[in-house]
């Protein structure tokens, strides 16, 4: 393998830089007893004090858990079931056609997804608050766990059915003792990214979200239109570190599991 | 539907997803394009639409988004060719990674104050002698941080195409007696064309319908086809006209998405830049 020259280091170190100083100074100056990201005065932990002193906003974050953790369940266990009707559907149009509509939403800008949703749940009548931001994250996450989940349905040899119809087993044994213990690592990758993305999700959210109900996304939006707090500064660290935590513990997991997933990315 | 011995009732929740939230909301929108404020039926959304208005917006819109793609895309591919000859390159790959899993709002508020009159980038233009400029809400800011953002997602598919190519091919090239850049230019780059496709389906697409950085940082300077839906919906509260421009958006994207050609498998997923 050829070595880097040093043009590509320096370019791909300045890459690096780039990609992380933002998040860096943000966390730098949750630190600044002085009220703004400029001119730091002194250390102080007086910006992580106030999160944890905002019984609001705790209650807001327990909230956005609330909703990711539901909402990833839901769309896991829908996803699944999806993914393995799916594969059994012998007609091909018919498969790709499903496919199809499973990517539409994958595809589609937020802003969309969110629009429609907001036409759909007033329409049918839904309140606007927790219930619609609820159903709203199920809905957008249910793709992902599908295609998450079809590749390892995919490799799946047919033969493995085959021999537990032999043996006697009934569908539902083939379903909970074959089939889903072989597609765990699909599950758990799909079920992982639904969390990511409930708890990323600002657009979809703010347009279904109404007036009393708020994810942390949302709050922060509405924070930063305001103007510059250093609470935002402490609350970002605090989500850079659950996240950094999230996204190893993820890599690792996969890791040693074996699965494809890997970064949630293309694979050949 | 032919299925095999079983009865598909496991499918009747997934079938129910797909009607009531991949069909029904495409087909409202379009129903709700051709309603006006009172809800009567009317095409005056559409003939608002290409006048002058909102076809300087739409065409403004796709001027920033093709820059915002172009500059990423010059950006990422050294950044994901270089990346492909480290050695611990998983790694790298996934370093670049992280900061797209880091809340798209936390970044935005970051260069909120990084572009600020007393932030480091004007500090910097002062320390060269300049005076400070006002940087943040101008459409410089926006593309920057557009092209920020948009970065992890364009390395990603061009790496993993780039990662794909057999390097006996390039061997093969170089015995053959081609130069560097002769093998860069007949080997490399059209066997990585498709990871350039789908990084660019996954840029320009968000990139026109982005509404959060345009709002945060470029003040009212830029808007793009997502600001016009999100002010015609929330704001202005003209669903009719927002429908309109939301079904124009899903024809553009159409029309992009059999541009770039059928996209490799998953890789639009990671094109979750909201």
């Amino acid at each position: 393998m050829a070595k880097l020259s040093n043009p590509a280091k320096i370019y791909l170190a300045f890459v690096f830089f780039i990609l992380y100083a933002p998040i860096f100074y943000l966390i730098f100056y949750s630190f600044n007893s002085g009220g703004t990201m400029s001119g730091f005065e002194n250390f102080t932990w007086e910006h992580y004090a106030a999160v944890f002193n905002d019984t609001r906003l705790l209650i807001i974050v327990l909230n956005t858990v609330i909703v990711a953790l539901l909402s990833a369940l839901i769309s896991t266990a829908i996803g699944v079931l999806g993914a393995i009707g799916i594969i059994f559907l012998r007609n091909r149009k018919m498969r790709n056609a499903v496919l199809s509509l499973n990517t539409v939403l994958i595809v589609s800008p937020d802003v969309i997804i969110g629009a429609s949703f907001l036409i759909l749940f007033t329409m049918v009548g839904v309140k606007l608050g927790f219930a619609s931001v609820l159903v709203s994250h199920i809905a957008f996450s249910i793709p992902i766990v599908v295609i998450m989940v079809l590749p390892k349905l995919q490799e799946m040899s047919s033969s493995l059915i085959d021999a537990a119809t032999d043996l006697g087993a009934s569908q539902r044994d083939i379903l909970t003792r074959v089939i889903i213990p072989y597609i765990k690592p699909g599950i758990f990758a799909g079920f992982f990214l639904a969390l990511t993305y409930s708890l990323d999700d600002f657009a979809v959210t703010f347009f279904v979200t109404g007036n009393g109900f708020a994810t942390l996304s949302v709050e922060i939006y509405s924070m930063a239109r305001a103007g510059i707090t250093l609470t935002i500064n402490a609350l970002s660290a605090l989500i850079f570190v659950v996240t950094l935590g999230l996204v190893l513990g993820y890599y690792f997991f996969n890791q040693r599991s074996g699965a494809n997933a890997g970064t949630g990315g293309t694979r050949p | 539907m032919t299925n095999r011995s079983s009865r598909p009732w496991y499918l009747a929740p997934y079938y129910i997803w797909i009607a009531l939230f991949v069909i029904a909301p495409i087909a409202l929108v379009v129903y709700f394009s051709f309603l006006d404020l009172s809800g009567d039926f009317t095409l005056e959304n559409y003939a608002n639409f290409f006048s002058s208005t909102y076809f300087r917006m739409t065409l403004s819109s796709f001027w920033y988004a093709f820059l915002i793609t172009l500059i990423s895309v010059l950006i990422a591919y050294p950044t994901a060719y270089w990346l492909t000859k480290t050695k611990h390159k998983q790694l790298w790959l996934l370093l670049i990674i992280i900061p797209s899993w880091i809340n798209l709002l936390l970044k935005a508020y970051a260069f909120i104050g990084i572009f600020g009159l007393y932030g480091p980038a004007n500090q910097l233009i002062q320390f060269f002698g300049a005076g400070p400029l006002q940087i943040l809400f101008t459409d410089f800011s926006f593309v920057f941080v557009a092209v920020y953002i948009f970065i992890p997602f364009m390395v990603l598919p061009i790496f993993n195409s780039l990662d794909k190519i057999n390097p006996a091919l390039i061997d093969a090239s170089r015995d053959l007696g081609a130069s560097q850049w002769t093998t860069f230019r007949r080997v490399i780059f059209p066997l990585a064309i498709n990871g350039v496709k789908s990084g660019v389906q996954a840029v320009f697409i968000p990139a026109l319908s982005l509404f959060v950085i345009t709002r945060l940082i470029a003040g009212n300077k830029v808007i793009t086809l997502g600001t016009a839906i999100e002010q015609q919906f929330l704001v202005t509260q003209n669903w009719g006209m927002g429908s309109t421009i939301a079904v124009f958006l899903i024809l553009f994207m159409i029309i992009i998405m059999l541009l770039t050609g059928p996209k490799e498998k998953g890789g639009a997923l990671n094109g979750k830049a909201k």
